[in-house]
């Protein structure tokens, strides 16, 4: 047998004996009920804002589901949580020790023995009533769309269902910080609305309905109105709840790169 | 032949020396010029004219090497710092730490003309938390991990450069690889190193002179702040709080690096103030060191900032005041005793060190000149002690806080209910970076006035476990900061005698940029989205800003490059260099 073979066949050897100690050592199977009840406390703590108290979703996915698609193993799970997700919200437990994230994957695992009620809409039909309604007009998906509202494309991996629904209902509910709409007017009378897309201790920069970029120096403003909880998105309440209903399973079927 | 050259930059050496210390440094032509009559007199009708020519030429390299030639430092220069505004010898600019520039070219009037004359790029891409050293048209720089370059303070070019060998798997727990500067004294430039080490570089060549361990990094241990130079020692303070270490402040014999005292800040036992630790805590107790303090040579008084105690954010473990941590220290200079002691935060559960730079004023208080100690602290508070004693005088919030009621009348805070850390987290004001913290605050004598960076920003503080292996993350908790628009910043001055604020321009968020006032009544500051800035001193009104592209981590210092007053900041990954048009 060759060098490299040996070494290859040893390798995996070790790989696979890595792989049995770490399932037979599976730090959740061996919490007790006092670590998950001190996982929950760390849960409200520091998740539950975005994931739900009880795992249900919300700015952040649903976590009360069997599989989850960032913790398909306990370890990968445990990953997320002390590190994070980076490019997105997500942000790494540093604070936490090495028990206290093993008890919060604990019990975050405990939330997904509950069984979720399936959404009730036709993703196909969502589809097309996104496209009728112009949603794409300020969305991306898959590179198509504008941008003037938030990206789109791994919507359904990042938000829950009913967060999806409360935000076609009332999108002021909960703009996104990158999204916040401004108001300026020029000491020379111009006035200006817009998303801002950037701003320093002496400029801010616009994008408006448009897509064009507008550039100011504060000290050349007369007024800068910066509108919290406004979106410039209109209300789909009107929707028949079947259409509603189809909205969302459209989106919450946009995962992204699997 | 290299005696010789020796000999001719010693005797060209000190009156361009001479002329940089009052600020009038000249330019290369004019210097040179200026300078003829130090070197052996010849003229054509004395010497043939090819010698003369030689001569000539030689005449022409020495006083292009003396130009930029590192100067000797001795320790005289620094406690004079004042008395020449054209260097900037020290961290702070002096030992007072006012972070003051006594060049007054650029003015309220003038700073719209402000200019890049040069930008340097950083060696490696990092944390750049630098201030510079500049000696004799000659700028020492510390960039991250630990690197030191010399660079022509006329051009930005390259003299020399120093890099330590550092680990990729060096500790730096509970804060970035960063390097804050260099100190200097006599001909040797003194470097804290990220793996924990003191290093003496000769000024010339960046040839290392002699180098000593401080402590093991495998603990936690690590040094970011600049070391302290004063006669005949170099003060090193360590970083390491979120690490349980046991804080110290030590001194090294400038010239052999042997330590000359370790002043430990937790008492051990049979010391006073181990009483305010429950139990073993004291052996965790942490208070790290991490940034340069002040001196008084009068009074031969070193005045240093402590940190957190350890595990930050869990207390329980740790009852009572946990005395030296969260303190301004009083240390005999020449001991390492302590002479007082005041500590900001008694048993601190927010992780707010009291490592700020404590600003040395001397000036009249309640009718009589007395000896202060000003203190913008983490804790949100701004404080004024007699440095003489460590009596406390004055006391008054100059940011949000949401902890204290108030002082009482020993300076103690007094501290509201349901304030600590929670499992659940409990919105606390301001967060755990505080509402200033390393970035140097400045004061200026001309307007009296104390200016600092304040960060605006409140966080849940959580409460964890806290178990101790040496080397890992002893901290017991955390926070979850409020941040984007929920968070904002100001460059405030206060009235340095009242604490009173006067004036504030408001930052975009919370920033980790210091301020410099100069005598020309302007504040230089610096925001995390680049923008690097002068405001009126007076008044706070802007007067001119640029974008340097990079977020500002660090302090501003000035000086004068031919003559004419500059001002250097470390932005993103590159130092820029401004002087007016």
């Amino acid at each position: 047998m060759s060098r490299s073979w040996r070494l290859s066949l040893f390798a995996m050897f070790f790989a696979a004996a890595i792989t049995a100690a770490r399932a037979s050592q599976d730090p959740i199977a061996a919490l007790t009920a006092d670590d998950l009840s001190q996982g929950k406390r760390l849960y409200v703590g520091h998740c539950a804002l975005c994931h739900g108290i009880e795992g249900t979703g919300g700015r952040g996915p649903a976590l009360n589901q069997p599989a989850l698609r960032r913790g398909k193993d306990n370890w990968a799970l445990y990953g997320v949580i002390k590190n994070g997700v980076e490019g997105t919200e997500m942000p790494g437990a540093w604070q936490m020790t090495e028990r206290e994230v093993w008890r919060v994957a604990g019990y975050v695992r405990s939330l997904g023995r509950v069984e979720t009620a399936a959404l009730t809409g036709d993703a196909g039909r969502g589809r097309e009533l996104y496209r009728a309604k112009g949603c794409a007009g300020c969305h991306i998906v898959r590179g198509a769309g504008g941008a003037s509202g938030p990206e789109l494309t791994e919507i359904g991996a990042r938000r829950s269902a009913a967060y999806l629904r409360e935000a076609l209902i009332d999108p002021a509910a909960s703009v996104p910080e990158k999204f916040l709409t401004v108001s300026v007017t020029t000491r020379a009378g111009r006035s200006l609305r817009g998303v801002r897309v950037n701003e320093d201790s002496f400029t801010v920069q616009l994008r408006d309905d448009n897509d064009r970029f507008h550039s100011f120096r504060k000290s050349e403003l007369k007024d800068l109105k910066k509108e919290f909880g406004v979106s410039t998105m209109p209300s789909y309440k009107t929707l028949a709840a079947a259409e509603l209903d189809d909205l969302v399973a459209y989106l919450a079927s946009l995962g992204g790169a699997k | 032949m290299k005696t010789n050259i020796n000999v001719l930059l010693g005797e060209v050496h000190s009156p361009q020396r001479r002329r940089e210390r009052r600020g009038y440094a000249e330019s290369h032509p004019r210097g040179l010029a200026g300078s003829s009559s130090a070197f052996p007199q010849c003229t054509p009708r004395l010497c043939g004219e090819r010698e003369f020519y030689k001569l000539f030429l030689f005449a022409v390299f020495c006083l292009s090497i003396a130009t930029l030639a590192p100067a000797q430092v001795p320790y005289k220069r620094i406690a004079d710092a004042n008395a020449e505004p054209g260097n900037w010898l020290t961290y702070s600019g002096d030992y007072q730490s006012h972070r003051f520039s006594r060049l007054a070219q650029i003015t309220p009037a003038n700073a719209g003309r402000l200019k890049t004359a040069w930008v340097y790029q950083f060696k490696q891409p990092g944390r750049q938390e630098t201030s510079p050293v500049v000696v004799d048209g000659v700028m020492y720089v510390s960039e991250s991990p630990t690197i030191v370059t010399a660079l022509d303070a006329h051009t930005g070019r390259t003299l020399w450069s120093w890099r330590r060998n550092i680990s990729r798997f060096v500790k730096t727990i509970g804060f970035g690889q960063s390097n804050r500067g260099v100190a200097i004294l006599d001909d040797t430039v003194y470097v804290g190193t990220l793996d924990c080490s003191l290093v003496a570089l000769d000024a010339k060549t960046g040839a290392v002179k002699w180098e000593t361990k401080v402590e093991d990094n495998a603990t936690g241990h690590a040094i970011t702040a600049a070391p302290l130079a004063i006669d005949g020692k170099i003060i090193v303070g360590i970083a390491g709080g979120e690490t349980g270490i046991r804080g110290f402040l030590d001194a090294y014999d400038a010239k052999t690096g042997k330590l000359a005292w370790r002043c430990w800040t937790i008492p051990g036992p049979g010391e006073p103030g181990r009483e305010t630790w429950g139990g073993d805590s004291w052996k965790t107790g942490a208070g790290a060191t991490w940034l340069t303090g002040s001196y008084d040579p009068e009074l031969n008084l070193l005045y240093w900032g402590t940190g957190n105690p350890g595990p930050d954010w869990n207390g329980d473990v740790r009852p009572g005041d946990n005395l030296y941590t969260c303190s301004l220290l009083a240390i005999d200079a020449a001991t390492g005793k302590m002479k007082w002691h005041f500590q900001f935060t008694p048993h601190d559960v927010h992780d707010w060190d009291a490592n700020q730079i404590p600003v040395l004023i001397d000036a009249n208080w309640q009718g009589r000149p007395r000896k202060l100690v000003a203190m913008a602290n983490r804790n949100a508070f701004y404080y004024l002690l007699d440095r003489v004693t460590g009596e406390f005088l004055l006391g008054e919030s100059y940011a949000k806080q949401t902890w204290a009621k108030g002082l009482d009348a020993k300076g103690r805070p007094i501290v509201l209910p349901n304030t600590e850390p929670t499992v659940e987290g409990n919105l606390v004001w301001p967060s755990l970076q505080g509402a200033t913290n390393w970035h140097s605050p400045s004061y200026s004598p001309l307007t009296k006035m104390f200016y600092v960076a304040a960060r605006e920003m409140g966080a849940y503080y959580y409460k964890g476990e806290a178990e101790y292996k040496p080397g890992t993350f002893f901290a017991g908790g955390g926070e979850r900061a409020l941040e984007g628009d929920k968070a904002y910043g100001a460059v405030r001055a206060l009235d340095a005698a009242t604490g009173k604020m006067k004036w504030e321009f408001r930052l975009q968020s919370p920033p980790w940029a210091g301020v410099l006032a100069t005598a020309g009544g302007v504040v230089f500051g610096g925001s995390n989205e680049g923008n690097f800035f002068a405001l009126d001193a007076l008044t706070g009104k802007p007067l001119w800003d640029f974008q340097t592209g990079g977020y500002i981590t660090a302090n501003p210092i000035s000086f004068l490059i031919d003559g004419k007053q500059h001002v250097a900041i470390a932005a993103g990954q590159a130092l820029f260099v401004f002087g007016l048009s």
